[in-house]
């Protein structure tokens, strides 16, 4: 006699729990949604850093000053910082010593040049009001009537080229993160593919018991969703990982100036599970439904 | 060629369980598989279809548990004109016809309780209502010591009483089986037949496609006969046989 009890009966699965390919494919979309994810905190992080310089640039000015006639050359950067301190827009003002200056030009020249021989001119750094920052224009205007022989940089030039430089990362990103989800999406639809096809007679089965043509794509569909949200799990998981590692690293500004991660950044990661699963919810469905109906 | 015997005094449309009226049959855009049938099967009628190997005769089976459609002719089942049937509701005409194959068609990853209480997991029914009836009904097919056994591990009389079970599980209206002697010896063939009688008895309309001579004659009951996709010979029709 047997010991089953039908009072103390479970319904099994209506699918096989287990299957050989199930370990690869959950490898494969969690190393999808690894990429993904870590595209998402890159493309975060040169915002980040983009921004960044941005504001660096736009809140200094550089004016070169050039000594004339008999003045010496501390002396015309001297009344240079003077006439700009007086221009509304223009925060803190500072003549670089002489020192800083030839530091500057040193790399270029080398050790056999003697730098106090040459005419090297002075720097004058100057901090804009972030708010509403003097003009180029309007400090050319101010060395200008104290007559002094002085060239204006306000970064201009290289902060359009950054700005163009950080858009085009993010775009970049932005294709890569949707190639790379669109890659996943495609590897679940060919799984579902396999798995309906080696799960033929369980279909067929199903349908000889009355089940509805929804009702076994569901099955599917729930099974392939569950699935995927467990590799994106595992696959932002590691992103994070990945991304407090280059956190702690590069200490306060990531792992480097040009790259920083925030604590915050790691938070992307986190709808990784749900659209992962989401995805795969779709094209399952899509998938089954297509070959349960050539099926029958 | 010879012409097909149409059943003498057929019954309507609205009252058989069954009627074809000038069925074909092609797959694709292949040659007649089933040509020109027509017949009808009255509610608890128990009919034997044989034919040679490629007659059609799963085909047959195949049209009329809606795994395949027509090509030519009216095919009525449960008094609808399958034709004119939306797909969405096929499945509950699915559900009052239970269909067993020869080469049983279980799912392995489920025990022999579980395979039995599908169609009706599949039909919504909750747990605690069938608990008791499949116990029963895998009792009654001799399958009492075997209930939490798994499909690999039972013989192959086991299991087609297994898939008995679970094609008679829902009460449907209408038994179909395709060679279900084929993979069993003569003695559980015999088994087998019987719990088809019971069923038939109770009410059961069933009819079963076999090359097994002996089964049909000792069984007596009446028998269609396929040739080339052709009915050739149809036996006693309108009542129980």
């Amino acid at each position: 006699m047997s010991d089953f009890d039908p009072g103390r009966w479970k319904p099994a699965p209506f699918l096989p729990e287990a299957d050989a390919r199930d370990g690869a494919l959950t490898f494969v979309v969690a190393t999808l949604c690894f990429l993904a994810c870590l595209t998402a905190l890159t493309v975060l992080a040169t915002d980040r850093a983009a921004r960044g310089w941005s504001d660096q640039l736009t809140g200094q000015a550089t004016v070169i000053v050039r000594p004339k006639g008999a003045e010496t050359p501390d002396s015309a950067a001297a009344r240079a910082a003077e006439a700009l301190s007086g221009v509304p827009g223009v925060g803190e003002v500072r003549a670089l010593e002489k020192e800083k200056a030839q530091a500057l030009v040193a790399p270029w020249l080398g050790d056999a040049a003697d730098l106090d021989d040459l005419p090297v001119p002075r720097l004058v750094a100057v901090e804009l009001d972030r708010k509403a920052p003097a003009t180029a224009q309007a400090l050319d205007r101010a060395l200008k009537a104290q007559g002094l022989d002085a060239v204006v940089d306000d970064h201009s030039v290289w902060l359009k080229d950054i700005q163009h430089a950080a858009g085009f990362a993010r775009w970049i990103g932005i294709g890569v993160f949707t190639l790379i989800a669109a890659a996943a999406g495609a590897v679940v639809a060919f799984a579902t593919r396999a798995g309906l096809t080696a799960r033929h007679e369980v279909v067929e089965v199903l349908h000889l018991a009355g089940a509805e043509d929804d009702f076994i794509a569901r099955l599917f569909q729930v099974r392939f969703a569950r699935m995927a949200a467990i590799a994106g799990l595992f696959g932002a998981t590691g992103a994070a990982i990945m991304g407090a590692i280059l956190r702690l690293m590069g200490g306060g500004q990531g792992l480097t100036p040009v790259l920083p991660v925030a604590w915050t950044d790691l938070l992307a990661v986190l709808p990784c599970p749900v659209a992962a699963g989401l995805v795969a919810a779709v094209a399952a469905r899509l998938t089954a439904q297509g070959l349960i109906a050539k099926m029958t | 060629m010879s012409r097909q015997p149409h059943a003498q005094g057929a019954l309507d449309a609205d009252r058989a369980i069954l009627a074809f009226d000038d069925v074909s049959m092609r797959y694709g855009r292949g040659p007649e598989t089933l040509k020109d049938l027509s017949f009808s099967l009255a509610p608890g009628s128990f009919h034997f279809l044989t034919g040679a190997s490629g007659a059609g005769k799963s085909s047959l089976l195949k049209l009329i548990y809606l795994a395949a459609k027509p090509s030519k002719g009216l095919m009525h089942l449960f008094g609808q004109d399958v034709s004119a049937i939306p797909v969405k509701e096929q499945p509950m005409l699915r559900r009052r016809i239970g269909v067993v194959f020869q080469e049983f068609r279980l799912l392995d990853h489920m025990t022999a309780f579980d395979n039995t209480a599908l169609p009706l997991r599949i039909a919504g029914r909750k747990p605690d209502s069938y608990r008791q009836d499949v116990a029963e009904l895998l009792a009654w097919v001799g399958l009492r010591s075997r209930m939490h056994a798994m499909p690999a591990t039972l013989a192959g009389g086991e299991k087609q009483r297994l898939a008995i079970a679970r094609a008679v599980v829902n009460r449907p209206d209408i038994l179909l089986a395709d060679e279900p002697t084929g993979n069993v010896d003569h003695e559980m063939g015999l088994r087998i037949l019987r719990l088809f009688v019971e069923l038939n008895r109770l009410g059961t309309t069933v009819l079963i496609a076999t090359h097994d001579q002996d089964l049909v004659a000792r069984s007596g009951k009446p028998v269609l006969h396929l040739e080339d996709g052709r009915l050739t010979a149809l036996g006693p029709v309108g009542g129980a046989a």
